[in-house]
């Protein structure tokens, strides 16, 4: 048990290091890097599907391989990008904004890592297993119960897993947010992004048990001989779809909140202006939140629930982009008069609004339940959601990620390449999508293999693959700039950005217990607070003293390690049984392990933190 | 500071919640316990929808024995207040009584599982209703078997605790988990109370 930092070179001990580590900034790395890795595998994906349909009648991928490319991109970008890189701007962030030593679960943190991840590599392993999950990634039934190959299996298991990393790392979050927070730090002194990450914790632990659910009612249904979705034994195949979209809307707004919260700090740092109408800002959260989970039924509309359920949940989705508009006047009415800095961040930010208001405005046209019947299952649809994912959620990532680099690495991405990433990434995304609304309302369906000729969509189709490459090309420059930083490695000050919240106030990357003496909060923006009426230096909160660490521990990658190979025995059944007892015989003694073994932590004392240089704030 | 967790005897009131780490778990299982009820809340949804789609197989009405859920929910009922009063000898720091009433609390839970297995044997081998035989059978052993493996991991769980302490007594580092262990019991008894009456009455009136 160390009680520094080891500065130990050896790649068996970094690799070591983040097995076992419980230190969040750790953590939000492998969640990054793991993220982009999922990223860059569902962009892939995206190419084949857009190479396929740039032309009619095309022969370039099979119509079974477009199907399993189709379903495993969705779900790949959602589950397995989105999510882990918005928890790596969560984990790499909130508890320093809130000016935590660490999060209130440092080992649940660790152990939803390595679900997540297990998950991820078990899913993508159907592709090498016989064929990948090829029934969309909404899974609906029946298809999913025709569908021939173990791929639907290894979606419900592999997603399963992943799943109940997702729920430990919300609830972590939440407990973090209230427990954690530094003196002075009220709930109305909170930065935003934390809000955001806050409320969509909250949904998180709310919305994924449905998904739960629902993934256990289809592994009974295809494995064990269930008839949840088999209308021949009695069966209800909507079942499946309440239960996924119970979870499926909230989770839209899990992955749009936290970027909304990411702009809320771009936007005011670079136009030197506090958030206009922080209060409002925080409250809408809360109420995009709330309505997100009375609105499920607006992806079910033609299901046939009937006029009155139409009805509802038609005006209970519009009445969603009442707090939402909110947010885009306040970010506006923040840039209004300010002393705008064309930061890439800032450029990423004004990307993001008018890009995201145009997928709002096509969200309320899809929810008027009557003209839904005609865009339904269109290319509008994919257009509307790729206007708020990739307009919103991974712009907002993206942004995130450069604006917090230097916070997370102490290297800052090269500006330039930044800004020809966004440009590029920018341009491509609406030559892609802006065209897929006018394709859907000539009636081009969604998730088909092949269009036909003289229909009038080739052109279009055309012109949406050109800009996909232009995603792409963008991609590409984002990661030789994180190559290229990162093999210069110049080290940036602990505040390059002129910035004004907590996160700031300490050395770039931070030392791991964060912060050296508890800081006190002394307003909104703390650290512009004390720029502005103090010495720019945050006051501490306490005099220095012993520092409380957890241990690391490998408990978290076996309890992982196990359910993955429990999945195999559970899916191929016969003579794999013994996989499902090896792997969750693991799950369960490392569980039992970390039980009964104490793990108290040890202390970092006050002596050896006098030795280290400076102060331990910004200096 | 770090080993004084470790000490047994003169506990604060609240042992469970006295540390950081004791307050961050005790928060952290109650919101565990809201993810959990929409959990249940799923599974009783898509009973509610199939409880009818008996297709051949045999309906509630038919099967369910009310004399032996009733005796299975007083069992449960009352290992929960056992629980209580084991938690109530936790905060007078009262170990050797804490485990005699989590003792208990196992004993009543392990006769609750008893019987439920017994149930369900009872339902396959007298009546033909297994879990493949309509969307009500499977929606019946989904619902009722989640809760009962609930029940079989609370067990171990308590008695993996009672063994792990049973020499060193109550301090300041088990509290909390010996608490929270009994929140997650009472979660399970209240879920049990939605079963008998949603499962069992509603199943019995038809
Ligand atoms: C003003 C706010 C919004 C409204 C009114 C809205 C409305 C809708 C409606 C009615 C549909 C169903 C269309 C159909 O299938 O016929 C839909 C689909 C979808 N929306 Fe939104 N939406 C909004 C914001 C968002 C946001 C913020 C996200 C994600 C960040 C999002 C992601 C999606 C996705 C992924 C789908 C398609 C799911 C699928 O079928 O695969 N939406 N939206
Ligand atoms: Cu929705």
């Amino acid at each position: 048990m160390s009680t520094t930092a080891e500065k130990k070179a050896g790649f068996g001990s970094v690799l070591w290091d983040y097995l076992t580590t419980v230190d969040h900034k750790k953590i939000a790395i492998l969640y990054l890097v793991a993220g982009l890795f999922f990223f860059i595998l569902g962009g892939l994906q995206a190419m084949l599907i857009r190479i396929q349909l740039i032309a009619p009648d095309n022969e370039f991928i099979s119509a079974q391989f477009y199907n399993e490319v189709l379903t495993m991109h969705g779900t790949t970008m959602i589950f397995l990008a989105a999510m882990p890189l918005i928890f790596a701007l969560m984990n790499a962030v909130l508890p320093l904004q809130i000016g935590a030593r660490d999060v209130a679960f440092p080992f649940i943190n660790s152990l939803g890592f390595w679900l997540f991840f297990f998950g991820g590599i078990f899913l993508n392993v159907s592709w090498f297993a016989g064929g990948a999950p090829d029934v969309g990634w909404t899974a609906y039934a029946p298809l999913s119960l025709f569908s021939e190959s173990h791929g639907v299996d290894y979606y419900a298991i592999g997603l399963q897993i992943t799943g109940f990393g997702t729920l430990m790392g919300g609830i972590n979050f939440i407990v973090t947010v209230v427990n954690m927070r530094a003196p002075g730090m009220t709930y109305m002194r909170m930065p935003l992004f934390t809000w955001t990450s806050f409320i969509a914790s909250v949904l998180i632990l709310f919305a994924f048990p449905a998904l739960t659910v629902g993934l256990f009612l289809l592994t009974f249904d295809r494995l064990f001989g269930g008839n949840f979705f088999d209308p021949e034994m009695g069966g209800n195949v909507i079942i499946w779809e309440h239960l996924f979209w119970i979870f499926g809307h909230p989770e839209v707004y899990i992955l749009i909140l936290p970027a909304f919260g990411v702009f809320s700090e771009i936007i005011p740092t670079f136009s030197k202006k506090r958030l206009f109408g922080y209060s409002s800002m925080v409250f809408a959260t809360i109420l995009i939140a709330f309505l997100g989970f009375m609105v499920w039924a607006h992806h079910m509309f033609t299901v046939g629930l009937g006029p009155i359920a139409n009805s509802i949940f038609a005006v209970a989705t519009m009445a969603i982009a009442v707090p939402t508009g909110i947010k885009i006047f306040n970010w506006l009415f923040t840039m209004w008069g300010g002393n705008i800095r064309l930061t890439s961040p800032m450029v990423f930010a004004l990307g993001f609004v008018p890009t995201f208001t145009i997928g709002g405005m096509t969200g309320v046209m899809l929810a008027s339940a009557a003209a839904d019947f005609q865009y339904h299952d269109t290319y509008f649809v994919v257009a509307h959601f790729h206007y708020v994912i990739v307009g919103g959620t991974v712009l907002g990532i993206f942004a995130g990620i450069i604006y917090w680099w230097p916070k997370m690495f102490g290297t800052m991405l090269n500006e330039k390449l930044n800004h020809w990433f966004f440009w590029l990434f920018f341009i491509g995304f609406h030559l892609t999508f802006f065209f897929q609304h006018f394709l859907g309302l000539m009636g081009m369906p969604r998730r088909y293999w092949k269009f036909l000729p003289d229909q009038g969509l080739d052109l279009f189709n055309l012109i949406s693959t050109i800009g996909a490459f232009g995603m792409a090309i963008g991609t590409i420059i984002f990661l030789i700039n994180v190559v290229m930083t990162q093999m210069k490695g110049e080290k940036v000050s602990g505040d390059p950005w002129d910035a004004r919240t907590l996160e700031w106030a300490i050395p770039s990357p931070p030392p791991f217990y964060n912060f050296k003496q508890e800081p006190l909060v002394r307003g909104l923006d703390a650290l512009w607070v004390e720029k502005m009426q103090g010495n720019g230096k945050i006051q501490p909160a306490e005099p220095l003293g012993d520092i409380h660490m957890p241990n690391r521990s490998f408990v978290p990658f076996v309890i992982s390690l196990g359910l993955f190979i429990a999945g195999f025995g559970v899916m191929y059944q016969g003579a794999m049984w013994i996989l499902a007892a090896i792997g969750f015989g693991i799950t369960a003694g490392a569980m039992l392990y970390r039980s009964v073994k104490d793990d108290i932590g040890y202390h970092v004392h006050k002596e050896e933190l006098e030795e280290e240089e400076g102060d331990g704030s910004n200096g | 500071m770090a080993e004084d967790v470790l000490k047994s005897g003169n506990l604060p009131e609240n042992p469970e919640r006295a540390t950081l780490e004791g307050r961050n778990k005790f928060m952290g299982f109650w919101f565990f316990l809201g993810g959990e009820t929409v959990l249940f809340a799923s599974l009783f949804g898509t009973y509610l929808a199939l409880r009818n789609s008996t297709v051949d197989g045999p309906t509630g009405q038919e099967i369910f024995g009310l004399g032996l859920v009733f005796l299975m929910t007083v069992i449960l009922l009352t290992s929960s207040l056992t629980s209580v009063y084991a938690m109530y000898h936790m905060k007078n720091n009262d170990f050797k009584k804490m485990q005699l009433w989590l003792g208990i609390t196992v004993l009543l839970g392990f006769a609750f599982l008893g019987l439920e297995i017994y149930e369900f044997v009872h339902y396959v081998n007298d009546y033909g209703f297994g879990f493949t035989t309509s969307a009500f059978s499977t929606a019946f052993y989904s619902l009722v078997g989640f809760h009962g493996a609930h029940v079989a991991f609370g067990l171990v769980w308590i008695i993996s605790l009672m063994i792990r302490n049973h020499k060193r007594g109550l301090n300041l580092y088990n509290a909390p988990k010996f608490y929270i262990a009994s929140l997650y019991w009472h979660f399970i008894d209240v879920v049990w109370v939605f079963i008998f009456t949603v499962v069992y009455l509603m199943g019995k009136v038809g």
